[in-house]
């Protein structure tokens, strides 16, 4: 199944059947899909540490039907301003995550590609733990300006600074070598590691506990002036990725190849770039180091419904959206009251499966 | 072919601009409200019968002045006495959850001062649930003001002026003794031992705070918090013993291992070969056995002359 991968198994457009052609599948799965995100955003909403009713709480919203005796203001608070943003926030950073990776693995034709790739997460941790460590010294006016959004703005910033830079190396002359791209992006996290290492060194005790608990992600900051603000831009992202699907189809034979079906290569790059950067950078910035969502769920889904990007993006953002959740519920009622990371559910998901896909591509190459 | 990113560059940089403008605007109405709700002096909680203590000195107060059964829950750093261990721990004092914390439906919370994360204590005061921060200071008087403040929180002041006095007595009677000590020992405190790489405590410390009430005087004075330390500034540190945490049984790094690294050699303590282990929340926690944990690492290091 995994052979087809490397063939576009139906970007030849309308028409008759293609042999392979899975689109039909694909739809079905994109419908399926859909209902079981509604099911698990439904599901985290009524599940947590606590016992409070989520149903009172909507029916107390939608049809006032519920007399505010019986609504107690706690579960009120708990229902509508912890788990409701949490569970938004969530399917927004999990269709954020996924989405990017399957934009960037089509782009670097390279099935392990993540955002990683492109200098996102290594300028997001150097953002925030400078804000960590330097907030109360070097960067306190800033601090002191921006209050608890220091850290996500300063996050966000870096990752954007990061991509840019690595995009300006690797262009010459209009044209971005992928290749360069690549190399740089190492160079480049070296780098923002070192930076990111002397911080940490400078850092006292209970700053190296909390830069612990950031690069572990946690969707437990989740506010709704967050998601005003990190939601909004990993919206506009997610808009634009439908616009990239027919372009990145074309470039699974090639760049030459999908240069001579007609397909804009260098700006296809420039507006996936942009697109991942942002996109990756708000969700790094709010939630923390979550890890392997961005890899996983683009593998799985072509797997099922092929490597076809009209649907890949679409199913990419359902299911990174719907697995996030499900690891955000495990994460907050495993140890409840008190909450686990949900970067370590993810990784201790997500890396038995990244080696398992490793090993069958091995096992595929040794045929 | 770049104009189009151009152009898109120039867009995505206007609408940051305006983003940071807006969210400065909002912060300026948000950072009003959420510092006063920090800045919270210490005061009285109304219902004080089903609390939850961040903070393992804040917990060790409560127990101190017998006062546990109000406990519904606690933080990880929690752990003595004994028995704290059996509450519901809600989560690391700078990493809690709301709906955690919710959970168990608490009447009123004491929070060590650096608790947080901020965003979580936001929607706990948004869901009216009383909350007392208390300070975090590495004195003697520190340990008095924290149970003081635990104190008018609960609504026991007598009771804790009671427990104050007789814990102000202690570090009173180890403050002399430290005072009279004549030559003051170099103590080098090692947080860990990777291998031969050490971590030392610096200057505003709780390992920093400890000594000094010990009548000791911290090996390190060239940096804040914990460091790891290169060979030289050991020798230069010149350590006449070294402290550190007993975490017992095959976790604790051996006296071979300390002194066998040649950092150590052409130290005091290379020839003394003085190390003293306590237990890390009894030594480190300043909260209200400080004053007994001051007056043994007093004598660990001068004898029991320094008691007189």
């Amino acid at each position: 199944m995994l052979k087809r991968m490397e063939f576009a198994g139906s970007f030849a457009d309308g028409g008759g059947q293609v042999r392979g052609d899975r689109s039909g599948v694909a739809r079905a799965a994109i419908g399926l899909l859909a209902v079981l995100l509604l099911t698990v955003m439904l599901f985290s909403l009524t599940a947590g540490a606590s016992d409070a009713s989520a149903w009172m709480v909507v029916k107390h919203w939608l049809f006032s039907a519920v007399s505010p005796e019986e609504l107690s203001q706690r579960d009120r608070i708990i229902v509508l301003e912890i788990r409701l943003p949490r569970i938004i926030l969530g399917a927004l950073i999990g269709s954020a995550l996924a989405v990017s990776g399957a934009v960037l693995q089509g782009l670097f034709r390279n099935p392990l590609a993540d955002p990683g790739l492109v200098g996102v997460s290594a300028g997001a941790s150097l953002g925030a733990v400078g804000t960590i460590v330097l907030g109360g010294t070097i960067l306190a006016p800033v601090a002191a300006l921006l209050n608890i959004y220091t850290l996500p703005i300063m996050a966000f910033l870096g990752s954007l600074l990061t991509t840019f830079l690595l995009y300006g190396i690797a262009t010459r002359r209009g044209q971005t070598s992928v290749a360069t791209m690549l190399l740089a992006g190492i160079a480049i996290a070296a780098l923002a590691a070192a930076l990111t290492g002397a911080l940490i060194y400078m850092a006292d005790d209970q700053q190296l506990r909390d830069l612990t608990f950031w690069s572990l992600g946690s969707l437990a900051g989740a506010t709704w002036a967050k998601i005003g603000a990190s939601g909004s831009i990993i919206l506009l992202a997610l808009a634009a990725a439908p616009f990239l699907a027919r372009g990145l189809n074309g470039l699974s034979l090639g760049e030459a190849s999908a240069n001579h079906l007609g397909i804009p290569v260098q700006r296809l790059k420039n507006v996936a770039i942009v697109t991942v950067a942002a996109a990756v950078g708000a969700s790094v910035a709010v939630s923390g180091g979550i890890g392997f969502v961005g890899i996983v769920v683009p593998h799985l889904l072509r797997l099922m419904i092929g490597p076809d990007h009209r649907y890949l993006l679409p199913a990419s953002a359902l299911l990174g959206a719907t697995l996030l959740l499900l690891a955000d519920v495990v994460s907050r009622t495993i140890v409840a009251p008190a909450e686990l990371p949900i970067g370590i559910v993810t990784a201790a998901v997500g890396a038995p499966f990244f080696l398992w896909v490793l090993l069958r591509r091995r096992g595929i190459l040794d045929l | 072919m770049d104009k189009g990113l151009h152009r898109l560059a120039g867009i995505s940089m206007r609408a940051g601009r305006a983003a940071l403008l807006f969210s400065m605007l909002a912060m300026a109405v948000s950072s009003a409200t959420t510092t006063s709700a920090l800045a919270e002096e210490t005061t009285r909680i109304e219902d004080s019968s089903r609390l939850i203590s961040i903070g393992g000195s804040l917990t060790e107060i409560v127990y101190a002045l017998g006062e546990e059964k109000r406990l519904v829950a606690r933080d990880s750093t929690s752990l003595y006495p004994p028995e704290a261990g059996k509450l519901p721990d809600v989560g690391y004092m700078r990493a809690l959850s709301p709906e955690g914390v919710l959970s168990v439906n608490p009447s009123g919370i004491l929070l060590l001062e650096g608790s947080g994360p901020r965003e979580a204590l936001d929607v706990l005061k948004k869901a009216s649930v009383p909350m007392v921060v208390v300070p975090e200071r590495f004195t003697g008087q520190g340990v008095l003001d924290k149970i003081h403040g635990v104190g008018k929180a609960l609504g026991i002041q007598d009771k804790a002026d009671k427990l104050a006095a007789s814990v102000g007595a202690d570090l009173a009677a180890a403050e002399k003794a430290a005072s009279s000590v004549k030559e003051r020992k170099r103590i080098l405190f090692i947080l860990s031992m990777q291998g031969d790489r050490i971590m030392a405590s610096g200057k505003n410390t709780a390992a920093n705070g400890i000594i000094e009430l010990a009548g000791g005087v911290n090996a390190i004075d060239g940096y804040e918090g914990y460091k790891q330390l290169t060979d030289e500034a050991i020798g230069k540190a010149a350590p006449d013993v070294i402290l550190m945490m007993d975490r017992g049984g095959n976790h604790a790094v051996s006296p071979e291992q300390i002194f066998g690294n040649p950092a150590f050699a052409g130290t005091p303590v290379a020839r003394t070969k003085k190390l003293v282990r306590m237990d890390a929340l009894y030594l480190l926690g300043f909260g209200p056995r400080t004053a007994k944990a001051a007056h043994d690492l007093s004598v660990a290091l001068y004898g029991d002359a320094a008691e007189h």
